[in-house]
């Protein structure tokens, strides 16, 4: 998965957990790379995946959608998908959006892992 | 359909220039330029950081659609940002932004946001426009393409909603969801 130039994704498993952490910004242009590596986090078949926002400057509605594909494979399939790290822009795209009460949000990786 | 013009809006691109105008080509590779262009001239303008935000995302969410919906990602079609910045009238400063293409036509009230009790990808950009900025009208240019027009003041507008403001919205319109 070749990164683009305002995306790098870092992807580490942490016991049952896999950590999606990318790094930049999710627009139109880095949605595609992103979906492959929420991708590759459920072929993993973790019990959660915990997407750590903390690295995005910039979100819009590409992004989501993104994310939103993973909640549905993750209701699907039965495990969590946990974002974490939201700055105000990003958090404040997922309340226009109403979806800050579909998704589980935490304020950072660590609180993913321990809840 | 009941759309309410900020006053001076309807006539303001017709009795002066815009202060920036952009011509770019529909090349994603060129979105985040735009946007930080746009937000860096709403910085000038005296827009707090929060209208600044919201004006580069919503310029960024029009002009996705542009290209994914307008354009069918095509990337070499055209695209003119316009914007006029707009006195105090006692909601802070504010910017008129007009985006124009010359994409096939769509009858304006077809271009709808999901409804978003409906929770899937997609069918969001126009939600998120409509309700960052303080005014978005889409109409038909001559002879062909789409006009787009944004106005964005930095203080809300005081006493109850007017709903009437944001009266785009047809949810039963998915076929032209953006």
């Amino acid at each position: 998965m070749a990164d683009q130039p305002g995306l790098t994704v870092r992807f580490e498993q942490v016991g049952k957990a896999v950590v999606v952490t990318p790094q930049g910004e999710i627009a139109y242009s880095e949605a595609p790379q992103f979906r492959q590596w929420l991708r590759k986090a459920q072929d993993a078949k973790p019990e959660r995946i915990v997407v750590d926002l903390t690295g995005i400057e910039y979100m819009n509605t590409p992004g989501v959608a993104t994310l939103v594909e993973a909640l549905q494979m993750a209701k699907k399939n039965r495990y969590r998908l946990i974002l974490a790290g939201l700055n105000t822009n990003v958090r404040s795209v997922f309340e226009v959006a109403r979806l800050h009460t579909v998704f589980e949000i935490v304020e950072t990786k660590d609180a993913a892992l321990a809840s | 359909m009941t759309v309410s013009r900020p006053a001076g809006a309807e006539t303001l691109v017709e009795t002066r220039s815009p202060e920036v105008t952009l011509h770019m080509c529909s090349d994603p590779r060129f979105l985040a330029g735009a946007r930080g262009l746009l937000s860096s001239v709403a910085e000038k303008a005296g827009l707090s950081a929060t209208s600044c935000a919201q004006v580069a995302l919503a310029l960024d969410e029009a002009l996705c659609n542009v290209i994914r919906h307008g354009y069918k990602r095509r990337t070499d079609a055209p695209i003119w940002i316009k914007l006029w910045l707009l006195p105090d009238s006692g909601r802070g400063p504010g910017m008129q932004i007009v985006i124009e293409d010359e994409a096939p036509h769509v009858e304006p009230e077809q271009i709808a946001g999901r409804d978003l009790c409906d929770i899937r990808p997609g069918g969001l950009g126009v939600h998120i426009i409509r309700e960052v900025m303080d005014f978005a009208e889409y109409s038909k240019r001559q002879p062909v393409g789409m006009r787009l027009t944004l106005v964005k003041y930095d203080r809300p507008k005081a006493g109850p909603a007017d709903p009437a403001d944001k009266t785009l919205e047809n949810p039963a319109a998915r076929a032209g969801e953006r």
